[in-house]
Parts: C-alpha cells; sequence; structure tokens
C-alpha cells in the first residue's frame, strides 16, 4: 500500500500542486495523465523522495524502483555494473552480479552486460534502466514517459515487455504520461492533473479491460477521464 | 626521436666551436653521467628526490581533490571561500617554502609540507571546476537507488572528474618537480636540488647537466609510462563498444 498526500507544493511564488492524495494497491498500475507542465513529475519527485520540500506526506514500505526519462545510466560502468549499482554493497559481490544478471535476462539482454552504454541503443537502454528498478526487487516502480523519444514500434514492444514484468512481480506502479492512450493500454487506473496548482481533476479505476480493447470500452473510459458523462 | 636528435647535434656543435667550460659537450657530459652513476650518488640523489615528489604529489591531490569536490558541490561554502583560495594560488612558493621551514624546522616534513602547500591549491581549482560541471541527473539517480555516499564519490562524481584529475596530475608533476628542487636547494642535504646547489658552489657545470637531463627524462618516463596508459584506462568507456 502506497499512500500519498500532498496538501501543498510550491515553487517559491509559484503553486504547482495542491490537495492531491490518493493511496495506491498492492500490485494497482496508475498513470497520471495532463499536460506538460501540468505538475506530473513533480509529483513523481516528491514520491521518488527526491524533494522533500513541501507540505503532506509519503508513505511507502519497502524499495523504490524508478526509470526516469533518459536512462541516466553510468557511462563509465558496464552495463551489468550499473544493474548491480542499484544494490547495496559492492557493484561488484558476486551475489549482486548474479541478480543484476537475472535482471538483465527478464528484460532480454542476457549476455549485454560486459558492453558499456555508450554501444546500446535507445530501446536497449531503456531496458538496462528498467532491469536496474526491477533489482532491488521494488515495491513500487515510478516511471516518468519512459517511452518517450523512442521510434512506435520500440516504443510498443517495450511497452508489452513492462506490461508482462508488472503482472509477474505484481508490483505497484505510477507511471507518468501525457499520451493517454499509452495510460490505457498500461495501467488499471487513470488520474488526471490540471489546473494552475493543479489539482485531481479526474480519478478513474476501469480494472480489466474487456478482450480485445474494443471501441465502446475505450470510448466510455475516455468520456470519464475528461469528465463528460 | 628526430627533433631530440637535431638538438643533440646542434648542441655538440656549439660547444665545439665555443670550447667554453661554460657550455660542456655532449660527450663530456655523457662521461660525467658514468661517473655520477658509478659513484652511486646519481642514483641516491634522484631517488630521494623522486620520493619526495611522490608524498608532496600524494599529500596535494588528496588533499586538494577533497576540498575541490567539496567547494564545487557547495554553494554557499565555495563564496565564502574563493577569497582564500584566490589568496593561497597567489602565494610565491618561495615564500610557502622559507615559512616552512621557519615554522616547522630545517627537516623532511617542513620540505615536503611546503611542496604540496604550493600545489594545493592548483588542485583545488581544477577539481573544483569539474565538481561544478557534475551532472545533477546522476546524482538524483543514485539518491533514488540510495547509494552511500562512498558509492555516489566512488562511481558518480569521481568517473565525472577524472578528466580534470588527470589535467591537474599532469600539469601538477611539472610543477611539483621544480619546486622539489628549490626546497631542496634552500634547505635540504640530498636530492636533485642539493646536488645542483653543490655543483654550482664548485662550478661543476658539467655535472649540473647530467643531473638536470636525467631528472628531467625520469619524469618525462612516468608521464609516458603512468600517466599516460592511466589516462587512457580511464576514459576507455568513450571509445569501448
Amino acid at each position: 500500500m502506497v499512500r500519498i498526500s500532498v496538501a501543498a507544493k510550491d515553487f517559491g511564488d509559484r503553486q504547482v500542486l495542491r490537495a492531491i492524495d490518493f493511496t495506491l494497491g498492492d500490485g494497482e498500475v496508475l498513470a497520471i495523465v495532463g499536460r506538460s507542465g501540468a505538475g506530473k513529475t513533480t509529483l513523481l519527485r516528491l514520491i521518488a523522495g527526491l524533494d522533500r520540500a513541501f507540505s503532506g506526506g509519503i508513505d511507502v514500505e519497502g524499495p523504490i524502483g524508478m526509470v526516469f526519462q533518459e536512462p541516466r545510466l553510468l557511462p563509465w560502468r558496464r552495463t551489468i555494473e550499473n544493474v548491480a549499482l542499484a544494490l547495496p554493497g559492492s557493484p561488484r559481490q558476486p551475489e549482486n552480479l548474479r541478480r543484476a544478471a537475472d535482471a538483465l535476462a527478464q528484460v532480454g539482454l542476457a549476455g549485454e552486460g560486459d558492453t558499456f552504454p555508450r554501444a546500446l541503443s535507445g530501446g536497449m537502454a531503456r531496458r538496462v534502466a528498467l532491469a536496474r528498478a526491477l533489482v532491488v526487487g521494488p515495491r513500487l516502480m515510478l516511471l516518468d514517459e519512459p517511452f518517450a523519444s523512442l521510434d512506435a514500434a520500440t516504443a510498443d514492444q517495450l511497452r508489452q515487455m513492462v506490461a508482462e514484468i508488472w503482472r509477474q512481480h505484481r508490483v505497484s506502479v505510477v507511471l507518468v504520461t501525457h499520451d493517454v492512450r499509452e495510460a490505457m493500454t498500461l495501467a488499471d487506473r487513470i488520474i488526471r492533473l490540471e489546473g494552475q496548482p493543479a489539482t485531481i481533476a479526474a480519478d478513474v479505476t476501469f480494472g480489466t479491460p474487456p478482450d480485445g480493447r474494443n471501441e465502446l470500452w475505450r470510448r466510455e473510459t475516455l468520456s470519464r477521464l475528461v469528465g463528460t458523462s | 626521436m628526430l627533433s631530440l636528435t637535431v638538438l643533440v647535434i646542434g648542441w655538440a656543435v656549439i660547444a665545439a666551436l665555443l670550447q667554453s667550460r661554460y657550455l660542456p659537450s655532449p660527450a663530456e657530459v655523457a662521461r660525467l653521467f658514468v661517473v655520477e652513476l658509478m659513484s652511486g650518488d646519481l642514483l641516491r640523489n634522484v631517488g630521494i628526490t623522486l620520493a619526495r615528489v611522490a608524498a608532496a604529489a600524494v599529500i596535494a591531490f588528496v588533499t586538494g581533490t577533497a576540498i575541490g569536490i567539496f567547494l564545487g558541490r557547495h554553494r554557499d561554502a565555495d563564496r565564502f571561500f574563493d577569497g582564500w583560495l584566490i589568496f593561497f594560488l597567489n602565494v610565491p612558493a618561495l615564500i610557502t617554502i622559507v615559512l616552512c621551514y621557519l615554522w616547522i624546522g630545517l627537516n623532511e616534513a617542513a620540505a615536503i609540507t611546503a611542496v604540496a602547500l604550493n600545489k594545493i591549491p592548483n588542485v583545488a581549482v581544477t577539481l573544483r571546476e569539474g565538481a561544478r560541471a557534475v551532472d545533477p541527473h546522476y546524482d538524483e539517480m543514485a539518491r533514488v537507488f540510495r547509494f552511500d555516499r562512498l558509492k555516489i564519490l566512488r562511481h558518480v562524481v569521481l568517473p565525472q572528474l577524472e578528466p580534470y584529475l588527470a589535467a591537474a596530475a599532469r600539469s601538477g608533476l611539472a610543477l611539483i618537480w621544480k619546486i622539489v628542487l628549490v626546497v631542496e636547494l634552500i634547505g635540504r642535504s640530498s636530492g636533485v636540488g642539493f646536488a645542483i646547489e653543490l655543483n654550482f658552489q664548485n662550478f661543476e657545470i658539467g655535472t649540473i647537466f647530467v643531473y638536470a637531463l636525467t631528472f628531467m627524462a625520469v619524469i618525462q618516463a612516468i608521464d609516458l609510462l603512468v600517466l599516460q596508459p592511466w589516462e587512457r584506462h580511464a576514459t576507455r568507456w568513450r571509445l569501448e563498444a
């Protein structure tokens, strides 16, 4: 269970977030959507503990795995060390290396451990970043527009992969995206942020979609999300 | 190699033309080199000087790097200490040396302290520049994954500083050995600086050449055999696929 309560978050005089309260169940996949500058990434940074200057509280048990907008791999460490570094202790400990190799295998990169990040394609680098988030055995995974700046085919392939991984691990997920379609394919629940300062404009849970995610279901969800029904 | 050969030939020609005791010929210097080598003085003095260079370099690097990283990553401290750094950068080497001998005594500790103190501000300024250029994105990643301080330093910060460390090391070595010679000349009774002082008193210009050339060769060798390979190794991730 993850509890998020942000009464207020400001940058100087600029009010960014107000009254954002929600809880997230185990294994629940939540997408946060909204326009650019709506405060999505700010909220994600608060949840990650990267910014503690706000009123309210974030309650997360267990480790957090995060995937940033850019892969943020250390270019001077080999791929497997980049993953192993997320674990406590030295990245060269055999146990850590073994777990890192497992995580790399899960994202389909077994055998790529010895390369430096420079040699990886954009999609592969994203997968390494995903492996790094997975290796810590997270209770909560945070993803900030992880498929942006990838070509459509690669992005689709990665979406299928993460959906499968989330299902296997029953990890709670907060996914920030500006792409409502992506949110609808991946999430069980969507929160839309809107306004200046941003508040929760819609909070829609739709559980498992019907087979084939048909057009009617899609339209219903969309209308609930924008609040027209 | 060719340019070096031309230099030596030019030296030999000028020395032959002048026939002066103020400019010994390459052959004469080579003869004196063998004499000094056989007596053991050359190796002993070069060894002692190298040990002093090494000790001063290690102290200057560790201290200067720590100060530089601290200032580069803490803006308030940087503003406060910036004036100090400029001040110490501009203290002439000779003053530091004389004051160290006066305050600490005419001993080895004073000699090495004096050299290190001369170099620390340079290292600190170079590394501060590097620490300011550290990418905050990697710091955030490290915080999310709860890296401890040592892990951040070792895997996130220091690798980004490697080009600055290499620059400080190579320019530092050049500066340090020159200051070590002055320190030896003023207050030590061993080392290359002392040997040059002794031969200066006795007008042994050939032996001065022997010491100067030998030591320059040693420093060149360190640069070529230690510093350059280290730099290549440290930056291999930029090149290797």
